[in-house]
């Protein structure tokens, strides 16, 4: 019976892939897919996460897209959401609160796609924090790392754009301050703005052009470029970790089918089921607590969306230093919101070519460097990190202030001394951290673990002794560093024996053979 | 094809439906792409163990919850309570649970498929190290280098371009101004003069210079309070504002009056609104020449916009006097004519000059003593 069913579901696929076949000759190519290999590593599912949360997005934008209406006509309320009931309002966030209030389900899928957004974003910079700490971005793939910065200066436009459609007052409070941002531009920022928003603030034009922004400019660009991305890794291959296995020269792993293609599949419907049960259960966003857009209002507490919150502290900080130039004046806030984002946006695009000049390194590489073994690099990295910290707190600074009763004057200015601190002190000590780890490692390597035992001779010395990691001739001999982790622990080495397998209540029965040797992911 | 003696064992119990000759040929295959399987053992070897039992129960209990959790989505989708109940009303309690309840739903209809995958892959699929060798050189081949150099010298020369370069040099012209008509026809349509004068004659050019508080003929311009409903006009007297306090103020004119659009778009320009402040009696302000005459007593108008990035300074610190806007942390201080004192903004507020007419309301004596709002380049230091 089974038997039959699968003969015919066999002849089925076969009809089909001759089809393809003869169409497309291919069977060599599409094979060596199925076959190739991929890295296993934890930290490789980083870039997966923001995939499929951008799949999410592509999704419920759409869905979103069907009920909003970004006209800037005015209209009055009379809704299901009695409180807003009389007030005139544009069309756009009157379609919003359509969407949390008419729409069955329509809450939910606005709440989704806010949090996928806010999850694309982080899951795209703690992607990168691990293509950069570990050196990933190394020859051959400084062009991909390339990608990858611009994919996240897109994916933070698409962000806001997308923040500022409701046209509700923090949104409006937002479009505002980017008003204000344009027009600090020297020379061209009057023209820009009125290129921008086809006029004074705050005008008709902005939301519905940021609407075309938001879902046809920006989600093309973005899904253009993560083709190419995808595109580059494929042909390259995944960057892997030292080990016993691996060489530069090959990559180990699974193979796509079928392990692989499992694994990932199942991490994209994971990743889907938490964003929606975080778009049920967690409120974001209640756009009609804040009301209607007005020029005259704003609420305690106006944040923009995580991934913008350092932006906004840089205002905050920086002094009101306005520079005149003959007739003319260099408004103080282009530095913290033109320039410092396009310095940092720049230097992480020249970034592989900076780090050549620091290491002097031209070789291709396809095995990864422990953060501690390049500790510039990674002193680095923790410079521009404690800089983002600072400038993140300086942009909560006042619900810090609120929250734990501190001056908030105070905080502005530990936010003005910190950033000028801070880094540097983030830089030396991390240094010195990598710099303590790579001789922990060595000596480790050299005299052996530490077991904890210590022994105390008759006339009172005292030696802490040393598990040797390897002996010849009975002596303990020192091993050369790899590039790998060092065990530190006996445990690490298995010394500390398995689990028997068994139930929640009971093990199992002694094996008849060496039948469980699928409980415990087998032995070669 | 040594190595992995397991593997081949379950391949004969385990799979019987393969042609006898499937395992060599996936062993080809692999070969082929390079790809040495250095371990690939197939799991539970010997079946109907009560470790394999229960890891197959793991698996489907995960996808039990699936079809629970799936099932739950669409009766809650359906049946639920959805509509708005305002707090306090009748079944709001339902109402409030209905979309954590629905997102709950097909946030573990999902989780718990992935999970049970999961599951499946770890505890069934065959465990796998694979190797496979990148065949990654340095560079092309020389002959492949040297060949395509070639062949675009060839394209180069053969297509006259290299030996005639007028013909180089014209096409670049022709780009450049292909380019250029594109360019502007494409900017054109949202390019906009930000200096055209309108509405107000020559003399008061609008846009960035002026606001709606500017005088258009002899017509007496109100303070009108920025609040409640859009089309009902609220002017106001010395007597609507208790010491020390504030109110966010708009223009008004008498013409305005039944012109709901006029009454509305006064509310929205949004370099309208200004701040009515009472100063505490008897506080202390730097005299200034050039701005006397602009208060009324204690009463004084600035304007609402940051002169930073915009946001409404709307928070007044009566104790000390000063005015704090909420985005940036700015302060000015209104003892000194909303001079800043503290926070990234660099410019005052600009005041609004008010008297009181004949019947004791407040109104306008003209525009703003500087443009509103942030700084921009065309703004003489």
């Amino acid at each position: 019976m089974t038997g039959q069913r699968h003969s015919v579901s066999v002849k089925a696929g076969g009809r089909l892939f001759d089809f393809v076949d003869e169409r497309f000759p291919s069977a060599d190519t599409f094979r060596h897919q199925l076959n190739k290999v991929f890295q296993k590593h934890g930290s490789f599912l980083l870039g997966e996460v923001a995939l499929y949360s951008f799949v999410v997005l592509l999704l419920s934008g759409t869905y979103l897209a069907w009920f909003f209406d970004p006209s800037m006509e005015t209209v009055t309320y009379d809704g299901s959401y009695t409180m807003l009931h009389g007030i005139e309002m544009s069309r756009a966030y009157e379609s919003s609160l359509d969407i949390s209030f008419e729409v069955r389900g329509g809450l939910l899928a606005r709440q989704i796609h806010h949090w996928a957004a806010l999850v694309f974003v982080a899951a795209i910079v703690t992607h990168m924090g691990r293509i950069f700490f570990t050196g990933a971005f190394r020859k051959p793939r400084e062009l991909n790392w390339v990608i990858g910065v611009l994919l996240l200066t897109l994916a933070i436009v698409e962000g806001f754009t997308g923040y500022s459609l409701p046209d509700d007052l923090l949104s409006g409070t937002g479009l505002r301050i980017t008003s204000g941002i344009v027009m600090s531009i020297p020379v061209l920022g009057t023209w820009l703005h009125w290129i921008v928003f086809g006029g004074e603030f705050q005008g008709e034009e902005i939301i519905p052009r940021l609407f075309t922004i938001h879902i046809l400019l920006l989600p093309g660009l973005l899904l253009a470029l993560i083709g190419v991305h995808l595109g580059i890794v494929w042909y390259q291959k995944h960057t892997q970790w030292r080990g016993t296995v691996s060489r530069e020269s090959n990559a180990v792993g699974v193979r796509v089918m079928p392990t692989f293609a499992a694994k990932s599949g199942s991490l994209f419907t994971a990743v889907t089921g938490i964003l929606a049960a975080m778009g049920g259960l967690l409120q974001i966003n209640p756009i009609w607590n804040y009301g209607p857009y007005k020029p005259s209002h704003v609420s305690a507490g106006s944040q923009p969306d995580w991934y913008l919150i350092w932006v906004d502290g840089a205002a905050r900080i920086w002094p009101a230093w306005e520079i005149p130039v003959v007739d003319y004046r260099i408004p103080a806030a282009m530095w913290p919101t033109v320039v410092t984002p396009a310095l940092l946006i720049g230097a992480a695009l020249c970034y592989p070519w900076i780090d050549k000049l620091i290491s002097n390194d031209h070789a291709r590489h396809n095995q990864l460097q422990r953060p501690r073994d390049a500790p510039v690099r990674t002193a680095i990295g923790a410079m521009v990190i404690a800089f983002l910290l600072v400038l993140l707190a300086s942009g909560v600074n006042d619900i810090i202030a609120h929250v734990f009763d501190i001056s908030l004057d105070g905080l502005i200015w530990a936010g003005r001394i910190g950033i000028v601190f801070l880094p540097f002190a983030a830089y030396l000590l991390t240094y010195h951290v990598c710099r303590a780890l790579q001789r922990d490692d060595r000596k480790v390597l050299e005299e052996g673990m530490e077991t904890g035992i210590i022994r105390r001779y008759a006339h009172g010395h005292m030696v802490d002794i040393h598990q040797p990691l390897a002996i010849s001739d009975g002596e303990a001999k020192p091993l050369q560093y790899s590039g790998t982790r060092v065990p530190k622990k006996a445990n690490e080495l298995g010394l500390a024996g398995k689990p028997v397998p068994g139930g929640l209540l009971r093990p199992d029965p002694p094996a008849k053979s060496e039948s469980q040797r699928g409980e415990d992911g087998g032995e070669s | 094809m040594g190595g992995t003696g397991d593997g081949e064992r379950s391949g004969a119990n385990g799979q019987q439906n393969q042609p006898a000759d499937g395992k060599e040929l996936f062993r080809l295959g692999t070969a082929r792409d390079d790809v040495e399987l250095r371990r690939y053992h197939y799991r539970w070897p010997e079946q109907e163990t009560r470790a394999e039992r229960r890891a197959r129960r793991h698996v489907l209990y995960w996808w039990a919850l699936t079809v629970v959790a799936g099932l739950g989505a669409a009766v809650v989708y359906l049946v639920w309570p959805w509509e708005y109940v305002p707090p306090g009303g009748e079944g709001y309690v339902w109402y409030r649970l209905y979309t954590p309840v629905l997102g709950l739903c097909i946030g573990v209809a999902l989780i718990s498929f992935a999970c049970g995958f999961i599951v499946l892959v770890k505890r069934f699929f065959p465990d796998e190290q694979a190797v496979q060798q990148r065949h990654d050189a340095e560079q092309s081949p020389a002959e492949d280098r040297a060949t395509l150099a070639a062949t675009a010298a060839e394209a180069a020369n053969a297509s006259q371009l290299r030996r005639r370069s007028v013909f180089t040099r014209a096409a670049g012209v022709s780009a450049g101004a292909l380019g250029t008509g594109l360019g502007v026809t494409i900017l054109g349509g949202v390019w906009q003069y930000p200096w055209e004068t309108t509405g107000h004659d020559e003399s008061t050019k609008d846009t960035l210079w002026h606001t709606g508080w500017a005088q258009d003929g002899d017509e007496t311009v109100y303070l009108r309070e920025d609040s409640g409903d859009v089309h009902e006009v609220t002017l106001l007297t010395p007597e609507d504002i208790a010491a020390p306090g504030l109110m966010a103020v708009v223009p008004f004119r008498e013409s305005e009056r039944d012109d709901p659009e006029a009454l509305r778009k006064a509310r929205e320009r949004a370099d309208n609104p200004a701040t009515l402040l009472r100063l505490p009696p008897g506080t202390e302000v730097e005299p200034k020449a050039v701005r006397e005459g602009m208060n009324v007593g204690d009463f004084y108008a600035y304007s609402r916009i940051c002169t930073h990035l915009g946001c409404p300074v709307g928070m007044y610190e009566g104790r000390t006097d000063r005015l704090f806007c909420p985005c940036h942390q700015s302060m000015f201080d209104l003892r000194r004519h909303a001079e800043p004192i503290f926070g990234p903004a660099a410019r005052p507020l600009p005041q609004l000059p008010i008297d009181l007419d004949e019947s004791g309301y407040f109104i306008a004596k003209g525009d703003f003593t500087a443009p509103i709002g942030p700084s921009f380049w065309e703004l003489e230091p």
